[in-house]
This record gives structure tokens, sequence and C-alpha cells, in this order.
């Protein structure tokens, strides 16, 4: 432990690699997410030993083999559930959960709502490529209806689920968005979640280039994204586009794209993003759909609740006030006993 | 002033080694709190007492019918006892419905004392009776004591001012009143209960205080009795006694384990029949650090306690058998991370859905085998209700000692089943030594998750630790370095590891013991809540000359080391158990013992009188 006579230690990228080679497909789009992780805990400055990698099963989820932190490669949905109990166990270990479109919203989709809705104090990346990578390409629940695959000859024939609706329907205080290729964008959503107290859930759009190559091309490619996404800012008003001349408003009930300036609306029309609204408006912007709409990418919504391990350290704190600490002969005798000559 | 904790006896009352009674009736008449108040009073004036509850899976059936009938059984006596008693001296029938689904049980000659209020027109038919049973001479070969309750209930709840329904619905003290006087209980630890438990309602408190005097002054005045009964007070250990349920020891038990070894329990559950009751128990109590969580699902709360135990912590989960089969693949991930979980299962009957509220004992084969891979555990059974206790503890002790999952095999009688319970003392409890690995082990001063200890355990870690951080997962993994590895060899070696480090759990195991003879010409085999039966009928097979030994194993995965051998002292061996044989098929298989079975899934535990019968037709084949 670093005691205060002592210099504090300054940790780099390389503390936080594991021993063990990468086994994701060159060109994966979870490399970036890695190098990512890897370089804001090396600037949080706290040591290794403090993390806690917890992943569910899927390609995504190979995560923690790389960290050189407390890890586990849990089973398939599980993770959120596993760090449930870990961070009620551990309050003090910052505790980040690794998951994936299939993991988290099919089959792990009941543990997810109930993790958000508790507020347990982890971050969950949920890597999206849309498309079941680790068993070699069949469509998953992000996937668009009439997605083909190997599973769907004739195209998918389920509608897909929005995990920032998921979330927001969930109660969660953190809701954020953003891209495996926007290394900027990614640093800086991360560092937001991991300063978030509460659950922090961040979708990653990300490429899997061999099942499903390029399936959001429209937010990952530099040329083109300014005009396809919206980086959300709280207190801004929501501007996109390559030259920054198009905006969105609220027209009666539905958002709507608009051109700003000359020709356009003024800027003052803007709808302003506010991260503490009422979860309505983030509902409606989590449900903006390229290319009728930019998709926001960035911290939809941020409020402060207390969180469930919080909570129940509270409750312990209570009962310990009420009755003092647990005397375990008392609990044994019970409230009522009788004597035997 | 009647209100003394002592027997209340007369002139007419007579004195008897032991009686069986139950308390019948709709699944809101309160039965279950009646008996439970009857045991008490019984177990605090010095009986040795056993209890078995019978209830519906269904809340509130409609009144007056057959499924909706709830029923508590209890055996008091002057010596002691191991089982609830199999055959009835005084049923007590609220209604048609409860004299119908009992009345089996009862035996010839047996007191029936029923509600006559209770067998109106409606409620007969509802019963399925074309006539009434009270007085259509159906039930001459019993002592039918049909009485007023339900009037007189209302009459002296008139006294106080309670009236119409919330009257009525104090008949079941007036029942327990009589009862009361029927075996001359003392009626102190009653009258402290109702005093205590209404205590804010001093309009029910009065009500069900003159109802409950009201019922005993019946039973002393009215000329209908001839005489009534004295049970002796049993000549139990000296010490200082409290009434423990089988659910409620097992939670004490976890919570000693988790003071004796500074770990606090984390506890992830679901509500589910007959387990409830341990996370409500647990619930109480976060003086003592217990975290209780009440999961989302069956997995969440299984994966939740293993996360709890990666942190460091004790963690536990309990279900019945539905649930079990959704923690499976947890269980098998605990196993291949070797990480300490407890897996406790209240059993109950099944498949699917099954008998939610009824016992049985058919998931041995499930907890043994029931995951994919070949994924060995340990697995233990209590064999009382109190038992539950010691080995709750014993369990904590063997998944910290081998970093590895133990089932805890309950099931509902245990669970549910009351008994008197010397209180242990907590300061000569054994502590559970528990140590972290604070230092790299490896030759080269890296740290090596899976290096084996002569348990063939590995180091357990605290996240947070510096130096020492790894990765565990449900890959197959190399030995010592924890990395995943796919190579054949491996796998050999850590499929063969797994099982060898169950084997190694019995060198910490005490020898199987037995019951009556040590050798002989019958064995007979249990594990699990059918101890008490087994027990009283080994008893009466020795004293009718026959040389035959009990052999209760609590012990299941893996098995104590010598139970082979004792097996081998007996001509013949019987494995009795509430299932078609499970036991009895692991015992064959291993140790190619030709065990014949004794098997029954009725829901109910054995008869003590079917077991003797079996064994004779054995004993004599």
């Amino acid at each position: 432990m670093t005691t205060a006579t002592e210099e504090p230690r300054k940790y780099t990228v390389a503390d936080f690699a594991s021993d063990q080679d990468v086994r994701w497909c060159p060109g994966c789009g979870d490399y970036s997410v890695l190098a990512a992780v890897k370089k804001l805990l090396a600037d949080i400055g706290l040591p290794p030993e403090n993390y806690a990698f917890i992943s569910g099963i899927g390609c995504s989820s190979r995560f923690p083999y790389y960290m050189n932190t407390y890890g586990m490669h849990s089973i398939h949905g599980r993770a959120t559930a596993v760090a449930t109990g870990f961070k009620i166990t551990r309050p003090d270990i910052q505790t980040w959960v690794i998951t994936g479109d299939g993991d988290a919203l099919s089959i792990g989709g009941n543990h997810t709502m109930h993790l958000l809705r508790r507020n347990v104090d982890v971050n969950v990346l949920l890597f999206n490529n849309q498309i079941y990578g680790l068993t070699k390409g069949q469509y998953s629940p992000t996937s668009p209806k009439g997605k083909k695959t190997k599973s769907t000859p004739m195209g998918s024939l389920d509608r897909p689920l929005h995990p920032l609706c998921i979330a927001l329907a969930a109660e969660a205080t953190f809701v954020a968005r953003t891209v495996d290729m926007h290394p900027k964008h990614l640093q800086a959503t991360l560092k937001r979640a991991a300063e978030h107290r509460g659950t922090s859930f961040v979708e990653i759009y990300q490429n899997c280039n061999i099942f499903n190559d390029g399936a959001l091309g429209h937010a990952q490619d530099r040329k083109t994204r300014a005009d396809n996404v919206i980086e959300l800012e709280h207190g801004k008003p929501m501007i996109f586009g390559k030259d920054l001349n198009k905006g969105i408003v609220l027209d009666g009930q539905h958002l709507r794209a608009v051109d700003v300036g000359e020709g356009g609306v003024p800027e003052s029309a803007l709808l302003v993003h506010d991260e503490q609204a009422p979860s309505g408006i983030h509902n409606l912007m989590a449900r903006m759909k390229w290319p009728d709409l930019p998709e926001p990418i960035g911290v939809l919504r941020a409020v402060q609740e207390p969180t469930y391990n919080e909570l129940m350290e509270a409750q312990i704190a209570a009962a310990v006030e009420q009755k003092g600490s647990g005397d375990l002969q008392k609990l044994l005798s019970g409230r009522s006993t009788w004597t035997v000559e | 002033m009647i209100a003394e904790a002592k027997a209340q006896t007369s002139p007419r009352t007579q004195d008897i080694p032991r009686a069986t009674i139950r308390f019948a009736g709709d699944s809101g008449d309160g039965m279950q709190l009646t008996g439970m108040q009857f045991t008490k009073t019984s177990a605090v004036f010095g009986n040795d007492v056993s209890t078995l509850p019978d209830f519906p899976a269904e809340i509130r059936a409609p009144a007056g019918t057959v499924y909706g009938v709830s029923g508590f059984q209890l055996h008091f006596s002057s010596s002691d006892v191991f089982t609830p008693g199999d055959e009835l001296d005084t049923l007590v029938a609220m209604n048609p419905a409860a004299l119908k689904v009992n009345i089996k049980d009862l035996k010839n000659g047996g007191l029936i004392i029923a509600n006559e209020d209770g067998f109106t027109e409606q409620n007969l038919k509802l019963a399925g009776y074309a006539a009434n049973p009270l007085t259509d001479g159906t039930l001459d070969k019993y002592t039918v004591h049909p009485v007023q309750m339900t009037k007189a209930t209302v009459k002296a709840c008139e006294d106080v001012g309670l009236i119409g329904r919330d009257a009525q619905r104090c008949k079941n003290f007036y029942a327990l009143g009589l009862v009361c006087w029927l075996y001359s209980r003392p009626l102190k630890p009653i009258i402290d209960f109702i005093e205590s438990k209404f205590g804010k309602n001093e309009l029910v408190r009065d009500a069900n205080l003159k109802v409950f005097h009201a019922g005993y002054y019946f039973g002393e005045t009215a000329e209908l009795f001839q005489k009534n009964y004295a049970v002796k007070k049993a000549n139990l250990p000296p010490g200082t006694y409290r009434e423990i349920h089988g659910n409620e020891a097992l939670a004490l038990g976890l919570i000693a384990a988790s003071q004796l070894s500074g770990k606090p329990v984390f506890y992830g559950s679901y509500p589910i029949t007959p387990a409830s009751d341990i996370l409500h128990e647990l619930a109480r109590h976060k003086e003592f650090g217990v975290k209780t969580f009440q999961a989302e699902d069956e997995i969440a709360a299984v994966t939740s306690a293993i996360g709890a135990a990666f942190g460091g912590g004790l963690g536990v989960t309990a279900s019945a058998g539905p649930g079990i089969a959704l923690k499976a693949e947890a269980m098998g991930l605990a196993t291949v991370l070797e990480l300490p979980l407890i897996v406790i299962n209240v059993q109950r009957g099944g498949p699917s859905t099954g008998l939610p509220t009824k016992t049985e004992q058919s998931d041995l084969l499930q907890v043994m085998h029931g995951r994919n891979g070949d994924c060995p555990v340990v697995v233990i059974a209590p064999a009382t209700p109190s038992e539950c206790f010691d080995m709750a503890i014993e369990a904590v002790r063997i998944a910290f000692r081998s970093m590895i999952p133990v089932v805890f095999l309950s099931d509902g009688y245990i669970a549910n089943s009351a008994e008197p319970w010397l209180v242990p003392d907590a300061s000569k409890l054994e502590p559970i030594v528990v140590e972290h690995a604070t230092e790299a082990n490896g030759p080269n001063g890296e740290f090596l998750p899976y290096l084996r200890d002569g348990n063939l355990s590995r180091p357990w870690v605290i996240p947070g630790t510096p130096g020492l951080m790894h990765r565990i997962g449900g890959l197959e993994k190399a030995d010592v370095t924890g990395n995943v590895s796919y190579d054949p060899d491996n796998h050999q070696h850590m499929t063969n590891i797994r099982r060898e480090k169950v084997e190694k759990v019995a060198d910490h195991l005490p020898e199987q013991t037995v019951f009556g003879d040590e050798d002989g010409d019958l064995a007979l085999v249990g594990w699990g809540g059918t101890y008490g039966q087994l027990h009283e009928a080994t008893m009466s097979l020795r004293e009718a000359g026959y040389k035959v030994g009990h052999v209760h194993i609590r012990h299941l995965s893996p098995f104590p080391r010598n139970l082979e051998q004792v097996l081998r002292r007996f001509r013949k061996v019987v494995v009795c158990e509430l299932n078609t044989g499970q036991l009895r098929m692991l015992i064959r298989s291993k140790f190619l013992i030709d065990a014949d079975g004794l098997n029954k899934v009725q829901g109910r535990p054995f008869m003590v009188g079917e077991l003797i019968s079996a064994a004779e037709k054995l004993l004599k084949k």
C-alpha cells in the first residue's frame, strides 16, 4: 500500500497488460476498447489490484484474461449477477463487467435489467456488434430485422432490441454510447463511466470484421460519421454534421433533424441536451436511428442515486446501531429457552 | 389463576407414556400456529417432542375443501422420541374436510375432537360426505367428541367486545385450550405467547386469552370427557433448551460459521418452498454482517454467491430441486474455478414443480451428477433438524479447506420439523481457520493460482492483494498456472484432480458409525430426514430379537472411508429412502454390494411400522 510519505507510483498501460497473448481476430474492434481501458486505468493512477473485470461468454468476454487485474471469465449471461455478488462483498474494488449483445441482452437479459434497476456500483461495457461471433455468425438480439445469417438464411424475423432503451427502462442512472473506432470519444466516455457512482451502462458500437463487417460503419467511418452520429454534450444544443450546420429539434412529440443557421432554424431553437432530464426525452433520443436521424453517442443520461451496495452497508450499520454487534450466544439461545435439571 | 408452568392434573388424570396428536383444519384456521404452541408448551414442560407440519401448496384454498386442509402433527413423550409418530391417538378436526383427509391415520379407538359447528351441510358437501359422519355411525370404532367450538368462541369473545368474523377466527385457541386440558399441559407458555403476539391489539389479545381459557375450562367442567391424560417429563440431558426447526438451525449454523471464520455470510437466494425460511431467518440478523440478496432468479442467486466467494466472502445459495436444476451450470463453474461455495437443497417432491410442500429425497442423484462434464462436488446431509446447525458449520469448513462447492441436502421434513435443542456453548465451537495467500508462491516470484496443497486445494486470494492479480474462468485451465489450456493431457489431469480432491475430503470426515448391532443379519441404511423412523424401527427389531444395525450416512460424497467395511459386516443390506432407489444405486455401483431397497414417494416420511414389517420380510427370506 502507498503511504503518505512515499512518492505515489505512476502506472503505465503496461502495468495493466497480462502476460497472455490476445487471441481476438486481427482487425477486431475489441482491440481498441482493450487499449482504451488500459490507458484509462493508467490515467486514474490506482494500482491494478484495485480492479476486477468480470465477463460472461462471447468474444468480448475474453477481455479479463488480457488485463493484469483480478478477473473472472464466468458463464454465459451471468457476469452481471457474478459482479453483483462480488461488489456487495467487496465495495472497495472497482468492478467492470464486460459483456456483449448476446450475453447481456439475450441469455443474460434478465440479470442486466436487475443490475441496472438496483444501481450496483459497477461499470458495464456492452460490446454491440449485432452478431454472434464466437458461435460463428448467427443473428443477435440487436441485429436488424431481416438480417441474413447462417441461422436465418431467409432473414431474421425478430425485431431488434435497443440497448439504450432497455437501460433507460430499467432505471439506469448512467447510460452512454460510444464507438470502437472513435478513440477520443471512447476514452472520454469510459472516463465518465468510471467516475459515475452507481451502474454505468456503456454501449460500444464494435465491429466484427469477420461475421458482420461494416454493420455499424455509418458510425465508425471517420469520413462520414459526423453526419451520421451526434455527439451529446450536457447543456449544449444538439448540433451535428461535418460542418456543424445540422441540429435536432423537438417538434411536438417527435425529434427531427433540421438545418441550422441560414435557411434553417436558429441555434436557439435546438434541443439542449440535459443528462438529468426526465428519461422520456432520453428514450426518444435513444431511438434516433440512422439513416433517418443521426445516432446519439456520448452520455445520454447521468443522475445520482444511492447505490445498492451503499444501501446494504447502511442497513447493516443500522442493524448494528439498533441491536449492537451480533452476539452469537444470544442468537443461539433464541427468544425463549427452558432448563432441564 | 391457572397460569403456571406445570402440568394441570386432577384425580381423573391418567398417566400415559406418550401421545401423538394432529390438529387439522382449513389452511386459514391457524392449525400450524396451534400445533406449534402445543409443541412449545410440551417442550417447556419437559417432554421430548417431534413435529410434522403438513400444509397445502395453496395459500388459501377455498374454505371447506379437502385440498385446503392444513395439518400439524406432534408426538410428545416421557422418553426419547425420534419421529412425529405413525398413528394418531387424537385427531382435532375443525371441519369435515379435515376429518376426511386425516381419519385414515387415527388408530382404532382413537379420539376425535370435532368442531361440530364446522360440520354444516355445505361443508359436508364440499368434503364429499353424503351424511354427517359425526352422527351416522361411520366413526363407531373411534371415540367422537363433537364440540360447538365456533359458538363457544363467539360467546367468549362477546364478553370482551370482539364480534363477527374476527371473533370466529379465534376458534383455534378454543381447540388449543381444550387439548391442553386433555393432556394436562401447562398454560403459561401459551398465555405468554398470546400476550406478546397480540400485545399491540388489546381486543384481540383479550379475546384469544378468553377463548383459550374457555376451551380449557370446557374440558374440565363438561362431563363429555371421562378422563384426561398426563405425559410425564422426559429424561433429557440437563441444560438449557430451545425449540428449533431445521431451516432455522441451518441459518444459525451459517451465522455461526461466519463468526467462527470471520467471513460475513453472503446469501444469494430466490424464494422457493421449502427453502425460503432460511432467507427470512438470515435477513433478520444483519447485525452479524449477514448480506442477504434476494436475486432475480435462481441463476443470479448462485452466480452472485460465486462472485462473493471470488471476493473472499462466504458465498451461500439455497433452493429446492427445481432451483438446483437452474443452478447446475454455475455449480460447474464453481467446481472449475475451485472456489468455496455452499449450495443448499431443501428437497421436495418432484419432478418439475411436483409437490412443493411435501418431503422427498429424490434429488440425491441430481446433486451428485446433474451437471455437464465430470463435475464431482461434496454432498452432505443432516439427519435431524438440529443437526442442520452442526453440519452447516461443517459444510463451510470443508468448502474453505478444499476450495470446493459443498451441497447441503436437507428436505422438507427436516426443514419444517421442530425438536428441542440443547443450546450449544458458542465459546466451545471450533474456529474455522481461513488462510488467504498474500505472497507469490512461484519459483520465479510469480503467483500460481492453481498450485495445490496437501488437500489438493488451491490458494484463495482476496482481490485487492498487491502482486497476486490473476484471472479465473470456466474454460479448462492448466494446473498450477491457471491459464487457459486446451491440452489433452492437462484436461485428463485436471479432471482426475477434481475427482481426487473430493475423495480427499474423506481424510477429514468422521468414520461411519452404526446404531444397534455392529454386525448381523440386516443393515438398515438411510440418509437425511428418515433418521428417526429408521432408529425406532431398529430398536423395535432388536427388541424382537433380530441382529440389526442402523447405518445413517451423513456424508454422501465422498462416503466415509470405512463405509464399505461397515456394510459388509451384515448379511443383508437394505437402503431405505424416500425416492425410487438413488442411494441404493450409488452403493451398488461403488461397492458391488447387492443392496435391497425400501422406497416410498408419497410426500410423507416413512412409518416406523412399515419399515419394521418390510425388514421382517427381508430377514425371513
